[in-house]
């Protein structure tokens, strides 16, 4: 198999106009982003400025928008500081390894492209037709989860070679967290992936625009996956996302008030500013996977004028309703305890998208087969519950065993 | 939902008009009046006659917790004298990069020579322009402090009338029985401050000191204590 089987303009002929056409997108993807994290760092400055009464930057340029580059400038400026006990080749490299992976992953995002009739999300750069995303590689969303997994060394090697205390919590909390999370988030992705049977994500995309469900054939509806998976998938990735991406509510990788910076304390300078970037970045390209993965990314009814435009307005409204939560719960939740994140990971998320994702597999198992779907549905909804009562059955046992070997420890006779 | 009600608080707070925290601009209501006892940047004062008040006993620089004043006391010259009493302060230097504005200085004088004005808006920005000599802190010949060049005055007419007075709680023992007396000399431009009004419970009420409340949003919000 082709690593870009898929891509028309990689399709026969491979010249130098290919060359550079895949070039000229690199660079404008790789712009697209910075432009978007400097604007994105300003939009939830404001934001949440608003929704908790304050004003926010408003001294740098209309609005504060250039803050962002002040701060960066005056970032790159400042020295450039590496503790003497800290191990210094990992502490260079660390930023990298969390900035580089946040770039990486969204080359595979489609941003934009008419997904309608024949033109299956292509537009036309200098007279070749070619999707409008940077690589399309058949393995686009073990890409994305393989990138947040290396996510996590730039975090944790960060923390680790500080060679100070705050920064080791720090890190330990993050590599644990990640770890944790990552499973929920695979295993939501994966009831993507069986309902589109493939790993692409332009794949992905095109299988989720066209006409709509239900009674309304095209003006149901839309065929979002958001829908067709059953919400549970997509909620849950939402929450494992925010969790990976370190975000509030599950930001005790930096909590202020406990670790001073987490991970990033010792940091100064351009390298800190790397993190405070792929911090951001995270964020867009989360909202960009989620948007792929559960919206429908650039698909949408094209009203007038050219399709792959329209995609670029669909994907980019959408983006911004999840840029828009992800402020809003920063300024909404406070921060988990840290036995409540690994609670809610291991005991609710990875639990019910294990069942979810059986159920999504057994009613496509019994649509293959011609099984009577309502006692698909109904044997699998059992199945689910049962499963779940043991669950809760061996926890509480497993509490009830916790808590008298405490009270034994403490000599106080139950 | 309790969950979810979190959500509505914040969501509502976006369209509350107007914002609790104001641009730091004169006339848009940014600025807000300053509290009377406010402890901006030092004067030092002189008498109505316009001699300086400061006799140099240096008990300013004894008492400061940051150790910021300087201050060297000299004979006055018998032709020419520059304080009423035996000596006068020869060198006055306080630096701003230590001063914590504590006015235990301004408690300390005997004289009432040093006290705090309402001007704390002076960003320098080099080591020298942060230590006030004698130069820059003894009030002018109309009594008012004298202008630096980096010193934000935009709301001096509002704070004048406060900006070289002697406050104190109520009383220079802080007793009660002190309220309504006048305790201290007059000064330049100014003349002999009105006795302040203490905080007894049957003293009349000052008027029109305190400083108003910012515009408060409707009294049905049952979260409105929160958003600091």
């Amino acid at each position: 198999m082709h690593l870009f089987a898929l891509d028309p303009l990689l399709v026969g002929d491979f010249g130098w106009a290919e060359v550079g056409i895949v070039v000229l997108k690199a660079v404008f993807v790789f712009a697209l982003l910075l432009v978007a994290v400097m604007l994105m760092i300003w939009f939830e400055r404001k934001l949440i400025a608003d929704m908790q009464h304050r004003l926010g930057p408003n001294r740098a340029g209309p609005f504060g928008l250039l803050q962002t580059l002040a701060d960066g400038t005056k970032l790159f400026f400042k020295e450039d500081l590496i503790p003497d006990r800290a191990d210094r080749k990992v502490f260079v490299l660390a930023p990298y390894l969390s900035l580089v992976p946040a770039f990486v992953t969204f080359s595979v995002i489609p941003i934009g492209g008419g997904f309608n009739g024949e033109k299956q999300g292509t537009f036309e750069l200098f007279g070749k037709e070619t999707y409008m995303q940077l690589a399309d590689p058949p393995i686009g969303v073990l890409l994305v989860l393989a990138m947040s997994s290396i996510a996590v060394y730039g975090v944790m090697l960060a923390g680790w070679s500080s060679g100070s205390k705050y920064p080791l919590l720090g890190a330990v909390r993050a590599s644990a967290q990640m770890v944790s999370y990552e499973a929920a988030l695979g295993l939501s992705v994966v009831a993507v992936v069986l309902l589109a049977g493939s790993l692409s994500t332009h794949d992905i995309v095109l299988h989720q625009s066209g006409g709509g469900y239900g009674l309304f054939g095209d003006f149901g509806l839309p065929r979002w996956n958001i829908i067709a998976t059953g919400i549970v998938p997509f909620v849950i990735f939402l929450i494992a996302g925010t969790a990976e991406a370190n975000r509030p509510p599950f930001d005790l990788v930096e909590a202020e008030q406990e670790l001073v910076g987490g991970f990033n304390t010792e940091y100064a300078s351009i390298r800190f500013a790397f993190f405070y970037m792929a911090e951001f970045m995270n964020t867009v390209t989360l909202s960009a996977i989620i948007v792929t993965l559960f919206l429908g990314g650039p698909a949408g009814p094209t009203i007038v004028g050219p399709a792959w435009l329209w995609g670029v307005v669909w994907f980019f409204l959408k983006l911004m309703v999840f840029l828009f939560t992800f402020v809003w719960f920063r300024a909404t939740l406070p921060r988990f305890r840290y036995d409540q994140l690994m609670n809610l990971g291991w005991k609710v998320l990875i639990p019910l998208s294990l069942g979810w994702l059986l159920l999504l597999a057994a009613i496509r198992i019994g649509d293959d087969r011609d099984w009577e779907p309502w006692i698909v549905v109904a044997a699998s909804f059992g199945v689910l519950v049962l499963g779940w009562v043991a669950i809760t059955a061996a926890l509480r046992v497993g509490q009830a065993r916790h808590a008298e070997e405490e009270a034994f420890d403490e000599g106080v006779v139950v | 939902m309790g969950y979810l009600d979190g959500f509505r608080v914040t969501f509502k707070k976006l369209f509350e008009f107007p914002r609790l925290t104001r641009s730091y601009v004169k006339n848009e209501g940014g600025k807000r009046e300053k509290p009377e006892r406010l402890h901006g940047r030092h004067v030092l004062n002189r008498y109505e006659d316009g001699m300086e008040k400061c006799i140099g006993c240096e008990l300013c620089a004894g008492v400061c917790p940051a150790r910021c004043i300087y201050v060297r006391g000299a004979d006055n010259p018998l032709d020419n004298p520059v304080s009423p009493g035996e000596r006068y302060g020869f060198i006055y230097e306080i630096n701003y990069l230590r001063c914590i504005h504590c006015d235990l200085c301004v408690e300390a004088c005997p004289t009432e020579a040093i006290t705090e004005s309402k001007l704390f808006e002076f960003s320098f920005t080099n080591r020298s322009d942060a230590i006030y000599t004698k130069a820059e802190l003894v009030v002018g010949d109309d009594g008012r402090p004298k202008q630096l060049p980096w010193e934000d005055w935009t709301d001096i007419d509002a704070v004048e009338a406060n900006t070289s007075a002697w406050m104190r709680a109520t009383a220079p023992n802080g007793a009660a029985e002190f309220e309504g007396i006048v305790a201290w000399a007059g000064e330049l431009g100014y003349g002999v401050k009105p006795a302040e009004q203490g905080q007894s419970v049957d003293a009349p009420a000052t008027p029109a000191e305190s400083e108003p409340e910012p515009a408060e949003e409707p009294a049905d919000d049952e979260h409105a204590g929160e958003h600091h």
